[in-house]
């Protein structure tokens, strides 16, 4: 009998377990799934709780409901990995052994890594809403904040959902306007990079939309720390941006058992084949979804288009055969910008998001890179097709790679 | 392609400066671009930088973040930007006949 484990069940690690199960002969591989706690979140929810769309319930879901049949689940802390006894063990000392390691332990925001950004003097001003919690604490704060300036930041990249912060301003611009305290509101995006996003075009359309929405834009600021008495962030070129509420995105690491493993690189994430996924060190070792260090975004789209090439792929790879399919980078975003309307991005390794139409060329019925109604409620129906057909690995009519059909150069 | 010919070699440049060759880096060609942005002379915790940068470039086909620079050679960020005043990574990058760092989208 093989064994194949596969550790953390969030979006990653529970599609490749729905991929691979029908495709692994039952009588010859024996799967596990290993993740420290019992609940999934729909993590793309989190942007929508702040402003009362979403309530906790509508992200949350037990994980076992989607964990197939003849998969074993091991509800655990991963308290070390050992890729050359080729065992993992989890807490209360159960062992794990393993002939081939999927590592999906995603990333994670690290308040720690920022100086001033934790302890007591914090106080009520600093806020980010990458956890269920944080987002939560996020909607209190907001039903009452009088107004002042409003700093969204991000201290590093990459991150996960790297379009999130920006909807945060437009949703927020959006509620305050509805609100009719948007002139009490001063919004400010501070960004480490020099445009507003890092691909050009997409740089263009989203700065016009910044603009439009009346929010100011402070980049080259790469914050050193935190000064929380003060309320202001202190950037390494010397510059402070005093804040009223900062609404943060904090470095995002993977996971700490990764490092004490010496699997990670500098932020923990897995170095890897950007096309097959398969570990530089190690043959029997994969690291897929935000786990892996990738030159693409880490969001779950790029999490669901790689995990089916790696699908393909592996059941391959143990017969000795050669990996065929190579993952090209593909992601896919919807960019909430309020009123009720959307943007959406489409962009592999080499080819940066463009304007058009997708998936059908010429008629959609989304538009790339355009605020449009039908992209919001696009991507207000995809926590419908997360919960009921991604996760569960069945099919979704939009290909894993990449196409140029339908963009305009 | 623009070119430019500095220490009496043809270097092929980007729209930006940048040299789009790593392989036609000297250190003569470093010292020559470092003075164009006003970084005169180098020292060797310059050097020290600009070594790391090539080697990593070497090992992993992309240029180090200045996390990676922080976290892998131990210089220091605060540093970097003394070293490098206002936009360390990119000068870094230049400076070292490197492709400036992909921020990841």
């Amino acid at each position: 009998m093989k064994r194949l484990l596969v550790l953390g069940a969030g979006t990653a690690g529970t599609v490749v377990v729905n991929k691979l199960r029908p495709r692994l002969d039952p009588a010859e591989w024996q799967i596990t799934i290993v993740d420290q706690d019992a609940c999934h979140h729909y993590q793309p929810g989190y942007l929508f709780i702040p402003f009362g769309i979403y309530r906790r319930r509508d992200v949350e879901r037990p994980r076992r409901d989607f964990i197939p049949a003849g998969v074993e689940m091991v509800l655990g802390r991963i308290e070390e990995i050992d890729p050359q006894a080729q065992r993992v063990t989890v807490a209360g000392g159960r062992h794990l052994d393993y002939d081939y390691l999927v590592i999906a332990t995603g990333t994670h925001p690290d308040p720690s890594q920022t100086p001033g950004y934790e302890g007591a003097a914090v106080g009520d001003g600093i806020h980010q809403f990458y956890t269920l919690d944080g987002a939560v604490a996020l909607y209190e704060r907001l039903k009452s904040w009088e107004g002042g300036r409003l700093v969204v930041n991000i201290m590093e990249f990459p991150f996960k959902c790297p379009v999130a912060p920006l909807e945060f301003t437009f949703l927020a611009d959006w509620w305050f306007r509805e609100r009719s305290r948007r002139d009490k509101v001063e919004i400010v995006f501070a960004t480490p990079m020099s445009e507003v996003f890092t691909k050009p075009v997409a740089a263009r359309h989203l700065t016009g939309v910044l603009e439009s929405k009346e929010i100011a834009v402070e980049t080259d600021f790469y914050v050193e720390r935190i000064d929380a008495d003060a309320g202001a962030l202190v950037a390494y070129d010397g510059r402070e941006l005093p804040y009223d509420l900062l609404v943060t995105v904090p470095v995002n690491l993977g996971a700490e058992v990764v490092a004490r493993a010496g699997l990670g690189d500098e932020l923990n994430h897995v170095p890897v084949d950007k096309g097959t996924f398969l570990s530089t060190q190690h043959g029997n070792l994969f690291a897929v979804g935000d786990a892996a260090a990738l030159p693409t975004s880490k969001a779950g789209s790029v999490a669901h288009f790689s995990v089916e090439v790696f699908a393909e792929n592996f059941p391959r790879y143990v017969e000795g055969l050669e990996m065929l399919e190579r993952f090209d980078g593909h992601a896919n975003c919807f960019i909430e910008s309020g009123f009720g309307k959307g943007l959406l991005i489409d962009f592999n390794y080499d080819t940066e998001p463009l304007p058009g139409k997708y998936p059908l060329p010429g008629i959609g019925p989304f538009s790339l890179l355009q605020e449009t109604v039908t992209n919001h409620w696009g991507k207000m129906m995809f926590r419908w097709v997360y919960w009921n057909l991604l996760l569960r690995g069945r099919e979704i009519p939009l290909p894993a790679e990449m196409s140029m059909y339908g963009k305009e150069r | 392609m623009p070119t430019a010919n500095i220490a009496g070699r043809d270097i092929a440049l980007n729209d930006e400066g940048f040299m789009t060759e790593p392989t036609q880096w000297t250190e003569e060609i470093g010292t020559f671009l470092a003075r164009q942005i006003g970084i005169d002379p180098l020292t060797e915790e310059h050097w020290k930088v600009i070594r790391f940068l090539r080697s990593d470039f070497d090992a992993q086909g992309e240029t180090a973040t200045l996390r990676r620079v922080s976290t892998v050679a131990g210089i220091g960020t605060k540093d970097l930007y003394t070293l490098f005043p206002g936009k360390p990574a990119r000068k870094m990058a230049y400076v070292s006949g490197l492709p400036k760092p992909k921020g990841c989208v």
